[in-house]
């Protein structure tokens, strides 16, 4: 067996992907080649570097090894195509190079800045998006993403590539972006990586050792995104969510992969380094004056993490946030945590009544989340039948294993009290 | 060779999970698990999959344009699919041994379900027997 890469290699690999490919992107434009050349340099280092050891000049070994490649794949390109059209022959790039290497005056921190803003273009559709990004920007091979997702590696492979057509195709492949056109699809990145995290925080894990943690990827790329662009606050806001939520995850499964809700979860487990970090840069984020969806519901989350309990949390700032957050955005979610806390503040029967206020929303009104905080709070007033009915409907209607088997056994323990106490 | 074992349970029969005590909840969860992950480990297991409930499924058609027609209310059945698990296995024997250990996942107070699990050949490539020379 060939000896791997050790991991801060590993890091170092996958934290220069962006940049190197940023840097051809500069130079050669042509964004499906250019990545094709990155990604065989990543895979000539994983290869090379452990028996050859770490270049003294990491990033300047993987340019040169991609350009080379990038001109092989374009010079036998240009054969073929040569009796059509003599396009101009790249052989110069090799010269180029050394000219363009770590060039003064070339903003490197706003070539890799577009990469995350061209994987979130528009024309592509979400789960494109996001494969893009973790290969793009998070360096990933398409094996490793094609794990993350228990998705079939052709599958994810024809899916990147489709990905690459899309973008050339919908204009010059690496367009100049202009201030606006980042400030507008700075939510499409944010987004993306908040899907990124949800997808590794929200499945049960454990079973697949070689699956690769997103939720651990999902914040390596926001606190790089954070060091592109420290003067946003929703970047920051982000990465303090992620943070401040991660800190729970140890807590939130238990041995048979059963979700565990919050009021449940053993709060020695969580973890406090996490916690420490997302309120620093919540804290530095919301110092900068510009509060967003993603600074608040950081903030709720911190609220839950500084609590001793459920009972000692601060409810009536969580409600004011869910307040804040509501106004901010018509997430039905939201709107539902929000009458959560709201039965934490002025009791369930309030709770319930805003519920019922909620239920109206067709987004809402079949959802199993509805369903699910309906048994909750029936459950504390005490109409025990109908929460069992609740959970039981939520049960059916969720797609998610941990949920369903979390709300069938709330049931079922229901039920059991009912039977003995009958 | 590869099998898929499909669990067909019956609607209103004794796979009412719901209707059940905690603890045999708890039961037949890590049972399941336990299970898939003794597959996986045995380097049998090429996939396994539960599927939500009935009560969400859709018949769909092409309609005239190939548009999709969906059918909302789905018929009732006396079975459904809730999950299969798709196997690599040396023996068709093998691939029975590890249906009946499926089919007796523990149900109401402990007691196995002894549910009928359909064992299917996944269709593959020609064998070399039947290629010429080989």
């Amino acid at each position: 067996m060939t000896p791997r890469l050790d991991n801060s290699a590993q890091d170092l690999l996958r934290e220069l992907a962006p940049t190197v490919l940023g840097t051809l992107l500069r130079r050669y434009r042509n964004f499906g080649g250019c990545e094709d050349a990155v990604q065989e340099s990543l895979i000539a280092a994983a290869m090379q570097w452990p028996t050859q050891g770490v270049p003294d000049n990491p990033k300047g070994w993987l340019i040169t090894v991609a350009t080379r490649r990038l001109t092989d794949q374009i010079r036998a390109d240009t054969a073929r195509r040569l009796r059509e059209h003599l396009v101009v022959s790249l052989i110069p790039a090799d010269e180029q190079i050394a000219l363009a290497a770590d060039a003064a005056g070339v903003n490197e921190r706003d070539e890799t800045l577009d990469l995350y803003f061209m994987c979130c273009h528009p024309a592509l559709s979400e789960s494109s998006q996001i494969a893009l990004t973790l290969r793009v920007v998070g360096g990933l091979t398409t094996g490793e993403i094609a794990r993350a997702f228990l998705v079939p590696e052709g599958t994810m492979a024809q899916r990147l590539t489709r990905a690459k057509h899309t973008i050339e195709s919908a204009g010059r492949s690496f367009p100049e972006l202009t201030a606006d056109d980042r400030a507008a699809r700075l939510p499409a990145v944010l987004k993306v990586l908040y899907l990124i995290f949800s997808e590794g925080y929200t499945t049960s894990g454990g079973d697949e050792l070689c699956r690769l943690d997103l939720s651990d990827e999902a914040i390596r790329v926001a606190r790089l995104l954070l060091q592109l662009l420290p003067d946003r606050p929703e970047v920051g806001g982000l990465l303090a969510l992620m943070l401040l939520t991660d800190a729970r995850r140890a807590a939130r499964t238990g041995p048979n992969g059963e979700l565990i809700p919050l009021d449940e979860q053993v709060r020695s487990c969580w973890n406090q380094e996490r916690i420490s970090e997302g309120k620093r840069v919540l804290e530095r984020a919301l110092g900068q004056g510009v509060v967003g969806p993603y600074q608040v519901q950081a903030a709720i989350a911190a609220l839950h993490d500084e609590a001793p309990s459920t009972e000692a949390t601060d409810w009536p700032q969580i409600l004011a946030l869910y307040d804040v957050l509501v106004r901010f955005q018509d997430n039905p979610m939201a709107s539902l945590s929000r009458a959560i806390a709201l039965a934490m503040v002025n009791g369930p029967a309030d709770g319930l009544a805003a519920l019922d206020v909620l239920a109206v929303d067709p987004r809402l009104s079949t959802h199993h989340r509805l369903a699910a905080a309906r048994a909750h709070l029936l459950e504390r007033t005490g109409r025990h039948a109908e929460a069992i009915d609740q959970y039981r409907r939520a049960a059916q209607r969720t797609t998610n294993t941990p949920e369903r088997d979390y709300l069938l056994l709330r049931a079922a323990r229901l039920n059991d009290s009912l039977v003995r106490s009958s | 060779m590869k099998y898929m074992l499909m669990m067909n349970v019956p609607s209103g029969g004794p796979y009412q999970i719901a209707g059940w005590p905690a603890a045999d909840i708890t039961a037949h969860i890590a049972f399941m698990r336990n299970f898939a992950r003794k597959l996986s480990a045995a380097g049998e297991l090429v996939g396994a999959e539960g599927l939500s409930g009935p009560d969400q499924a859709k018949l769909v058609r092409a309609g005239a344009g190939g548009e999709p027609i969906t059918d909302g209310v789905f018929p009732e059945s006396k079975e459904f699919l809730a999950g299969y698990w798709i196997v690599d296995v040396d023996t068709p024997e093998r691939a029975y041994a590890i249906a009946a250990e499926a089919s007796a996942a523990p149900g109401p107070g402990g007691k196995p379900l002894n549910l009928a699990i359909e064992v299917r050949q996944v269709m593959s490539g020609p064998t070399d027997d039947c290629i010429p020379g080989a």
